[in-house]
């Protein structure tokens, strides 16, 4: 039995504690340890941008960070984003625009869109589509998600 | 991924320790390559050690002279958020800002682009064309060196076992210089260079006649290229044209690329003296500017 390390950190403004070993991904954690599958794995080395959350602000391949890494800080995974029932105005406008198809994609592109709208509500299209490089989508054309986050962006509850 | 060893070393003294119990190393900074590499066998170790508690590698600070120094592991994100770096060295931003995408650049570093040493690393030559230099340690002591000689091949460079990047030291730029970075790739964001070229141009005092020039290329070679010939050039020339395009021509010359899928060897040594052109043009911009 491989040895197993201990690991406290901040999941969705919950403090928690996990056992990982250290080649496990925070990607493989999250879904395999923590049963938090809304994170997708979709190229699994650093390209697509499916597996986005978000840790101590900053959004980042949750595949390319080892578990072991999450020692004390704070993460934030697409189950994190809505408020009890409330949807997220992001969630919102992704359904209103259909910003999604298969929706693989969706989660990485909501949490990379709320880190940019966090620290800079007022993004505009052409911000919006260079912070969202790192996300790759093959079914939408990226056209609808651009709009829903623009759209999310007007909304008070973001741009307050 | 096979099983290994995780450490966290907060000093410089615990990550030397770690680097010689007799176990195989890679350094674990922003982890967008090594985890990559492990995961899919391209790379076999005992342990990882991560870099990112040791506080000389994880801060940056001006020096009193006005150069800045900045530790291996600060993430890009960190320096390119830093409205002081923005408006002083824009071309360390050049750089920092083409790196991957946004979650890449939330993580990656310049220790990290510099350690990796492959031919096509963005921020080498802007960090080159900026006179940098690296501060190498080890349970020996530390060493200085021009970033230019610290490769000797893809993938290769100088490190010896036990020893890791510290620091990148930019050294306080001339008064009336500016420099460029500049990358060829196929589309907008998100690829590796065809071509990248770091240019600066140090004008004197009247801004009518060059003082200095330094000139970096990469993915020419199987180490970016620092081509001194190229700025030598410019010695004491004034910015026109027909002297941008005679130095354009000097680093075409000393590229050696070859075709691979990203690009042919006609076609690189084209984008060299086109980049190089335009890198010299933009740092001219910003010389006049400073």
């Amino acid at each position: 039995m491989p040895r197993r390390t201990h690991i406290q950190t901040t999941l969705n403004g919950e403090e928690i504690d996990f056992l990982c070993e250290p080649r496990q991904s925070l990607l493989e954690v999250l879904r395999d340890e923590l049963g938090l599958t809304g994170t997708k794995e979709g190229c699994n080395n650093g390209n697509c941008g499916a597996c986005s959350v978000l840790m101590d602000g900053r959004v980042v391949n949750s595949c390319c960070v080892l578990g072991v890494e999450a020692e004390g800080s704070e993460v934030v995974t697409i189950e994190g984003v809505a408020e009890g029932d409330t949807l997220h105005p992001l969630q919102q406008c992704f359904l209103e625009e259909a910003a999604l198809q298969c929706g693989v994609c969706t989660p990485g592109f909501i949490v990379a869109a709320k880190a940019l709208l966090d620290s800079e509500p007022d993004a505009d299209e052409a911000r919006v589509r260079h912070w969202l490089a790192g996300n790759l989508c093959r079914c939408t054309g990226y056209d609808k998600i651009v709009r829903a986050v623009l759209k999310a962006s007007e909304m008070e509850e973001v741009s307050a | 991924m096979k099983e290994i060893d995780y450490l966290a070393p907060s000093s410089l003294g615990e990550a030397y320790a770690a680097l010689q119990n007799g176990k195989t190393s890679a350094f674990l900074a922003g982890g967008t390559d090594i985890i990559v590499q492990l995961r899919e066998g391209r790379k076999q170790v005992d342990q990882l050690i991560d870099v990112k508690h040791i506080p000389e590698l994880t801060s940056y600070a001006w020096t009193d002279d006005g150069g800045l120094e900045i530790g291996a592991s600060v993430p890009f994100a960190e320096i390119y958020e830093d409205d002081e770096i923005v408006r002083r060295l824009p071309c360390v931003i050049d750089c920092a800002t083409l790196v991957g995408g946004i979650q890449i650049q939330s993580r990656a570093c310049f220790g990290g682009n510099i350690g990796n040493s492959g031919p096509a690393a963005d921020t080498v030559p802007a960090l080159i064309a900026l006179g940098a230099t690296l501060t190498l340690g080890s349970a020996g002591g530390t060493r200085e060196l021009a970033l230019e000689d610290f490769f000797t091949g893809p993938g290769q460079n100088v490190l010896e076992p036990g020893e890791l990047i510290i620091k990148i030291n930019i050294p306080p730029q001339p008064a009336n210089s500016g420099a460029f970075f500049h990358r060829f790739i196929p589309r907008n964001e998100m690829d590796i260079a065809v071509v990248n070229v770091g240019a600066r141009i140090d004008l004197d005092a009247s801004g009518e006649r060059i003082e200095g020039a330094r000139i970096s290329v990469g993915a020419v070679a199987p180490v970016p290229l620092y081509v001194a010939a190229a700025g030598d050039a410019l010695v004491g020339e004034t910015p026109t044209e027909d002297t941008f395009a005679r130095a354009a021509d000097i680093a075409a010359d000393a590229a050696t690329p070859i075709t691979d899928m990203r690009g042919s060897i006609a076609q690189r040594v084209h984008l060299t003296r086109v980049l190089t052109y335009r890198a010299l043009d933009r740092a001219l911009e910003r010389a006049r500017e400073a």
